[in-house]
């Protein structure tokens, strides 16, 4: 039944594969978090994570990018391929994976530092060599949030408003040009209104970037995704599984597992 | 009506008697408040002992002390004759000692406190290392100079020297400085980390660029009030045989030109030459016959805590500016 629910899988349009996923389970400690996930995720698409509280989103999409390591006493079983590379391989730097797939994260975090020094930490840490002035303008462009900025790009990150710096914090994402952007509900802090904007960038970054994002909201995953995967916890191991995945329009109109259905139309979770 | 059913509920629960306006005194409420009035007073006397002990101490040292305070206080040497008596030689001392434990304990307790919060493995030694600063920074200040006699006095041959006083005194003030940093870093919020690991920083971008910067403020306060700590002990340095009657400032290095005129004894005689400082000049003075010393030595103690407060109060004043920063970047 797993299996068959997980159309997605099985080509997108013809889309190139970008990431996939195989029997990866993660473990905290002793814990089972998510367990057996097959994904593939798809280039120049934005794929949606949703699920009830604790069925293992964020976990899946940060070790999209091995984030997880960050946390003392998780391991991880399976692979997380990269353009058919394993991330997880023995030879493989955490810091090189990083660098190719990017994240923006739930609170907007940026540094207190300067707008400027925001967005140029990572070409000036990646060494780069070109004009910094017009890759940080370009970002910040690109992020949608250069005519807000652009008079005071040395005042401190901090003093912008919530939604303000979480496009900062894509500015400063996009700044790197990672190929895969994962998000992890990054809206979940904003007000409506500063969440559309963030919305509408979504749609133009697709056209450079693939991404990925958790959301908590499900109107909002209906409204961005091409692709919508949703998982639950599994009853038996307590662990987080990923149930049906599939194009969003179906997914949402045309679920076919009971739990999805009963999901989205809101009667658990 | 589903008022009137809440309140019957509590009447039937809770003891007492049954309320019927809220203007009503209520007896469980009014003994809550009776016993936070007593627990109020109780605390309110608890801080006033200790701000009425420093009252009277400071009072005391300076109706004592201040009628030696001159200029000639400041610039003299020591003398047998206690009129003439001056604390250069202590100043010097110990200005000479604090630099150099500086220069010793801040690299070595940062790096350590960066070694254990951002970098050591979760495991038995990190846990054993753990425990040992903790007891180290509760070692009494002489079992220091014991080991300072041992081991720089004597096994490295310094001498009694500025250099031994200074790396003794460095020890001592290790772990408070290890402890101070840890709690700094810790400071750091971890989405900041998150920020610049998931940027693809390494950690040593992350640590150079993010967390030093952050933590700086604190490991500096940590530090200095450290080192007001180390300016007052006396124990360790007479331990490791600082002098007591000291005519001449270490290295003869009295003003900026002696230090242009041969900017190497910096680094090559003074800290190698014999040394007091101002607590074992207090402690010296105190422990002559005449009493005019113990009126030097009053002198010598406004002395010492004007540079104590002095010290306390630059680091109250950081973390202030510190504290302020933050919140204007929240």
């Amino acid at each position: 039944m797993k299996n068959e629910a997980l159309i997605a899988n099985e080509g997108f349009d013809g889309a190139a594969e970008k990431m996939e996923s195989i029997a990866l389970s993660l473990y905290y400690g002793n814990n089972l978090a998510i367990q057996d996930v097959p994904m593939k995720v798809y280039e120049n698409t934005i794929t949606a994570l949703i699920g009830p509280s604790g069925c293992g989103k964020s976990t899946l999409l940060r070790s999209f990018n091995r984030m997880n390591e960050l946390i003392p006493g998780v391991k991880i079983e399976g692979q997380v391929l990269f353009h058919g590379e394993d991330l997880y391989a023995k030879d493989v730097d955490p810091v090189a994976v990083r660098r190719r797939i990017g994240m923006v994260f739930q609170k907007p975090n940026p540094f207190p530092k300067s707008i400027y020094d925001n967005v140029a930490f990572g070409p000036r840490i990646y060494g780069y060599q070109g004009d910094l002035d017009e890759l940080v303008e370009d970002s910040l462009k690109d992020a949608a949030i250069w005519d807000e900025v652009k008079d005071k790009l040395d005042s401190n990150g901090l003093e912008l408003s919530g939604g303000q710096q979480q496009r900062l914090c894509i500015a400063r994402t996009i700044a790197v040009k990672p190929e895969v952007i994962l998000m992890d509900e990054p809206t979940s802090a904003l007000d409506p209104i500063a969440a559309g904007k963030i919305e509408d960038l979504l749609q133009e970054l697709k056209e450079d970037y693939t991404i990925l994002i958790v959301t908590h909201n499900m109107q909002q995953a209906a409204r961005v995704s091409d692709l919508t995967a949703f998982m639950m916890i599994e009853e038996e191991r307590r662990s987080g599984v990923l149930v049906e995945y599939n194009r969003t329009n179906e997914l949402f109109t045309n679920p076919i597992v009971q739990s999805t259905q009963d999901y989205i139309t809101g009667r658990f979770g | 009506m589903a008022q009137q059913t809440s309140r019957n509920q509590q009447e039937e629960i809770f003891p007492g008697k049954p309320v019927k306006s809220l203007g009503e005194k209520n007896p469980n409420i009014e003994r809550s408040h009776t016993r936070g009035t007593v627990f109020k007073w109780i605390a309110i006397g608890a801080a006033g002992i200790a701000v009425v002990v420093l009252a009277v101490l400071l009072i005391d040292i300076f109706s004592d002390g201040t009628v030696r305070l001159s200029k000639d206080f400041l610039t003299e040497y020591p003398s047998r004759h206690p009129e003439e008596a001056g604390i250069k030689s202590a100043i010097y001392g110990s200005i000479w000692v604090m630099v150099f434990t500086v220069l010793f304990s801040l690299p070595l307790g940062v790096a350590t406190a960066f070694y254990l919060e951002e970098f050591a493995p979760k495991n038995k030694i990190t846990e054993t290392i753990n425990i040992n600063i903790a007891n180290l920074a509760a070692v009494p200040s002489i079992v220091y100079g014991i080991l300072g006699l041992a081991l720089f006095v004597r096994f490295f041959a310094l001498g009694r020297s500025v250099l031994a006083g200074a790396l003794t005194m460095g020890l001592l003030i290790l772990p408070i400085i290890i402890i101070a940093s840890r709690e700094a870093i810790r400071g750091v919020p971890s989405s900041i980390r998150e920020a610049s690991m998931g940027l693809g920083a390494t950690k040593w971008q992350t640590v150079r660029h993010h967390i030093l910067p952050q933590a700086f403020p604190g490991i500096l306060t940590g530090t200095i009030l450290a080192l007001s700590r180390a300016v007052g002990e006396t124990a360790p340095l007479i331990m490791i045989g600082a002098l007591t009657f000291v005519p001449f400032v270490p290295g003869n290095i009295e003003t900026f030109s002696d230090i242009i005129a041969d900017p190497l004894a910096l680094i090559t005689f003074a800290p190698m030459d014999g040394f007091t400082v101002l607590p074992i000049q207090i402690f010296n003075w105190v422990s002559r016959p005449q009493a005019a010393f113990h009126v030097a030595a009053a002198g010598a103690i406004v002395v010492l805590l004007i540079i104590l407060l002095s010290m306390n109060a630059l680091a109250i004043f950081l973390r202030y500016r510190f504290e302020k920063k933050g919140s204007q970047t929240r």
